[in-house]
C-alpha cells in the first residue's frame, strides 16, 4: 500500500470533507469529525503516529 | 471608477486615443455584403479581425465606443496567447511593454507558506505570463489593424441595434451619430463582451452559476520594489476576513484585489474613501511606506456562465459574449483570444474553400470544451478563494493553518493558472492509430511546441497561415513517398506549407522551407524518427501525427480537420 495520497486525491478528500461537514450541519460537525478521526485512527494502528498528528492539528 | 474630480478617461499614465467616426458607404445608400462582421473592438474581436486578415478575409468591426477600455481590467496574457500574437506578427510591442513573470507567493497570516512556479524552460520563446493593461492590449491591436487596409474596417461610434439572419447571411441594424443603416455580412462574430448586445438581441441566455463573494479591484501608482510575481494573502493583518491579490503592471501601476466579507454592502465597498482606507491598510501590511495614487477601481463577482451552443447559424460567439469565467487563473482574456483564433480560420476556410458545415460546427465542442475545463479548474480555485459554504470555509482554514508546518497541503494555495486546452476529442482531430508510439512531442489536439531552433529562431516563425505539414526527412524511399503525397494535400488545402526538417543543405523533397536540425534537437522534442509527419492546423494545434507515412491516412486527416470526416477521395 502506498504511504501518502497524491495531491489530486487530496483535493478530492478536501471537497468530500467540506461537503460532509455541510451535510452534518453546524451542531453535529464536531461529533462528525470526532467519529471520522476514530475511524481513520483505527486504520493507522500506531498510537505514536496518531499522537503526533493530534499535536500537529492542535497547533494554531 | 475614478477618484472624485477625474473623468472616466482621465488616467494617471495612459492617454486615451479618440478614434474618429467615418461615414461608411452604407450611409450613402450602398449595401455591400461583407464576408465577416465583428461586433466589438476589444482584444478578442480585434484578434479575430487580424487572424482573418492574415488569411485574406476582410471584416468590418463595429464598436459603440470611440476609444479603448476605460480601465485596466484584464492584465495577464499567457504564453499561449503571446504565441497567437507571434503567429499574427504583432507580438513585438506586447513583449517590449509587458512584464513577464513565472512565479508567485502565497502568505497566510503574513507568513510565506507557498511559492509556485509555472512550467518554463530555456526552449521557450516566451515566459509563462505577461502583465499588460488592457488599454495597451487594445491599442496595439488597433494599430496593427490599421496596417491591414482593405482587410479590416473598424467603425467607431456604431452600435448594434438589431440582428437577423437567413440562408444568405446576416443583417445588423447599426446606429451612428450620422444616422442608422443596415450592415450586411455573410457571418457575424459576436465579440461584444459579457453584456453582449448580439446575445440579447438573439434572445440567448448564459447558463450556469454565480459564485458567492465579491471582489474589489483597484489600480494604484507607486514606486514599489518587488519583482513581477503574483502575491496572494490569506487572513492577512490588513484584511483578516478575506483574500488579497497583488500584481505588478507596467508604468509603476499595481493591481490590488481584495475580497469583500460575506454580507458586505457592495455600494459602500466601492466608495472612494473605503477604497483608499483598504488600499492604505494593504500597503502598510506589505511594507510600502512611500506615496501612492489611486488610478481606477471596479467590483466583480466570480461567475461560471456560458451559452449552450457557441454557434447560432451564421453567428459565432467568441470571448465573454459566450462565457463568463472567474478571474482566478487568468482565463477570461486568454480563452477569448483562443476563441478568436479558432473561429477565424474556420470562417476563412468556409468562405474561401466552401469547407463542410462540420468545420463551423466544431467550434462549439472545441471552445465550449475549453470553457467547461476552465469551470472545473477555476471552480476549484474559486472554492478555495471564496469558500461557498461553512464546510469549505472550515476546510480552507484547516489547510492554511496546517500549511504553516505541513508541506503536503501547500499546493492548495496554487492558483492553477490557465493551460492551453487540448482538442483531443474534437471531431477535427485524428487520434493516434494503433502501434504509433511517440516518445515525445505534442499529441493530436495539442498546440505546437514553439521549440527554439537558434538564439532568435523558433519553430512558430516557420508555420504558414494555412495548414502546415512538418516532415522529418528519412531515407530516399520515405522522402519519395512524402513527395508523392504533396500534390494531393495541396488540392485539399492550396495554402498548405511544407516544412522539411533535415540535415543542413539537404533538400530531400521540394518543401516550401527547410529547417536544419543538426543536433536533432527538434526531432527529439517532437519524438520524431525518419519519415515522421505532423499535420498542423492554422491555429497551430496538431490535427494528427504519424511515425509511418500512409498516404490515405494523412489525406483523410486533412479532410477531417476541415470538417469532412467522410471524404476519402484523391
Amino acid at each position: 500500500m502506498k504511504e501518502t495520497l497524491e495531491f489530486a486525491e487530496l483535493e478530492q478528500v478536501y471537497d468530500l470533507l467540506a461537503e460532509a461537514i455541510d451535510e452534518a450541519g453546524p451542531e453535529q460537525e464536531a461529533l462528525f469529525l470526532a467519529k471520522l478521526a476514530m475511524l481513520l485512527a483505527q486504520q493507522i494502528p500506531d498510537v505514536d503516529r496518531i499522537r503526533e498528528a493530534v499535536a500537529t492539528a492542535l497547533r494554531p | 471608477m475614478r477618484p472624485a474630480g477625474r473623468g472616466e478617461l482621465e488616467s494617471l499614465y495612459f492617454d486615451y486615443p479618440e478614434y474618429p467616426f467615418r461615414a461608411p458607404a452604407e450611409l450613402g445608400g450602398a449595401s455591400p455584403r461583407h464576408p465577416v462582421i465583428i461586433a466589438g473592438a476589444g482584444p478578442v474581436g480585434l484578434t479575430a479581425a487580424l487572424a482573418l486578415a492574415q488569411l485574406g478575409v476582410a471584416s468590418v468591426v463595429v464598436d459603440r465606443k470611440n476609444t479603448v477600455n476605460d480601465g485596466s481590467r484584464a492584465i495577464c496574457i499567457s504564453r499561449y496567447s503571446f504565441e497567437t500574437l507571434q503567429q499574427l506578427g504583432v507580438v513585438a510591442r506586447f513583449e517590449a511593454k509587458g512584464l513577464g513573470w513565472t512565479s508567485g507567493r502565497c502568505y497566510f497570516r503574513d507568513q510565506l507558506i507557498y511559492q509556485f512556479s509555472m512550467p518554463h524552460s530555456a526552449d521557450e520563446r516566451f515566459l509563462p505570463m505577461y502583465n499588460l493593461q488592457q488599454q495597451y492590449i487594445e491599442q496595439y491591436l488597433i494599430d496593427a489593424a490599421a496596417d491591414c487596409p482593405g482587410l479590416i474596417d473598424i467603425r467607431w461610434l456604431s452600435e448594434v441595434t438589431a440582428v437577423t439572419q437567413d440562408e444568405a447571411g446576416v443583417e445588423l441594424g447599426i446606429a451612428t451619430p450620422q444616422g442608422n443603416y443596415p450592415l450586411r455580412g455573410q457571418y457575424l462574430l459576436a465579440a461584444d463582451g459579457a453584456r453582449s448586445e448580439v446575445r440579447n438581441l438573439l434572445g440567448l441566455r448564459l447558463n450556469g452559476r454565480n459564485l458567492p463573494g465579491n471582489y474589489v479591484i483597484a489600480d494604484i501608482r507607486m514606486e514599489h520594489d518587488f519583482p513581477t510575481e503574483r502575491r496572494s494573502f490569506f487572513e492577512s493583518s490588513a484584511n483578516p476576513e478575506a483574500t488579497i491579490l497583488i500584481h505588478r503592471q507596467p508604468d509603476n501601476i499595481w493591481r490590488v484585489d481584495w475580497q469583500l466579507p460575506a454580507g458586505a454592502d457592495p455600494e459602500e465597498a466601492v466608495a472612494e474613501n473605503t477604497v483608499r482606507d483598504r488600499v492604505a491598510a494593504i500597503l502598510a501590511m506589505i511594507g510600502h511606506r512611500g506615496d501612492w495614487e489611486l488610478e481606477w477601481w471596479s467590483i466583480y463577482t466570480a461567475n461560471t456562465l456560458c451559452l449552450d451552443d457557441y454557434r447560432h447559424g451564421r453567428v459565432l460567439f467568441i470571448g465573454d459574449s459566450g462565457h463568463i469565467v472567474p478571474i482566478f487563473g487568468v482565463r477570461g482574456l486568454n480563452n477569448g483570444i483562443a476563441d478568436a483564433a479558432n473561429a477565424a480560420w474556420k470562417l476563412a476556410y468556409t468562405l474561401q474553400h466552401g469547407a463542410a458545415e462540420g468545420l463551423l460546427d466544431s467550434f462549439t465542442p472545441e471552445r465550449r470544451g475549453a470553457t467547461l475545463d476552465v469551470f472545473r479548474n477555476a471552480g476549484k480555485s474559486s472554492r478555495f478563494m471564496t469558500p461557498p459554504t461553512r464546510g469549505y470555509s472550515l476546510m480552507r482554514k484547516a489547510v492554511l493553518e496546517l500549511a504553516l508546518s505541513e508541506k503536503f497541503v501547500r499546493p492548495f494555495a496554487d492558483p492553477r493558472q490557465v493551460q492551453p486546452w487540448i482538442y483531443d476529442d474534437s471531431p477535427l482531430t485524428s487520434t493516434a492509430s494503433q502501434g504509433e508510439v511517440f516518445p515525445a512531442g505534442p499529441p493530436p489536439g495539442a498546440p505546437l511546441q514553439n521549440t527554439r531552433l537558434g538564439e532568435r529562431d523558433f519553430l512558430l516563425d516557420y508555420i504558414g497561415p494555412g495548414f502546415t505539414l512538418l516532415y522529418f526527412a528519412g531515407n530516399a524511399d520515405l522522402d519519395a513517398a512524402a513527395a508523392n503525397l504533396l500534390p494531393t494535400l495541396r488540392k485539399v488545402d492550396p495554402r498548405l506549407r511544407v516544412l522539411v526538417v533535415g540535415e543542413a543543405g539537404s533538400d530531400p523533397i521540394a518543401g516550401d522551407e527547410s529547417i536544419a536540425d543538426p543536433g536533432r534537437h527538434l526531432a527529439d522534442c517532437y519524438g520524431a524518427g525518419p519519415g515522421t509527419l505532423y499535420l498542423v492546423r492554422p491555429d497551430r494545434h496538431i490535427a494528427g501525427r504519424w511515425r509511418h507515412l500512409e498516404e490515405s491516412t494523412v489525406t483523410a486527416a486533412l479532410h477531417r480537420a476541415l470538417g469532412d470526416p467522410h471524404e476519402r477521395d484523391a
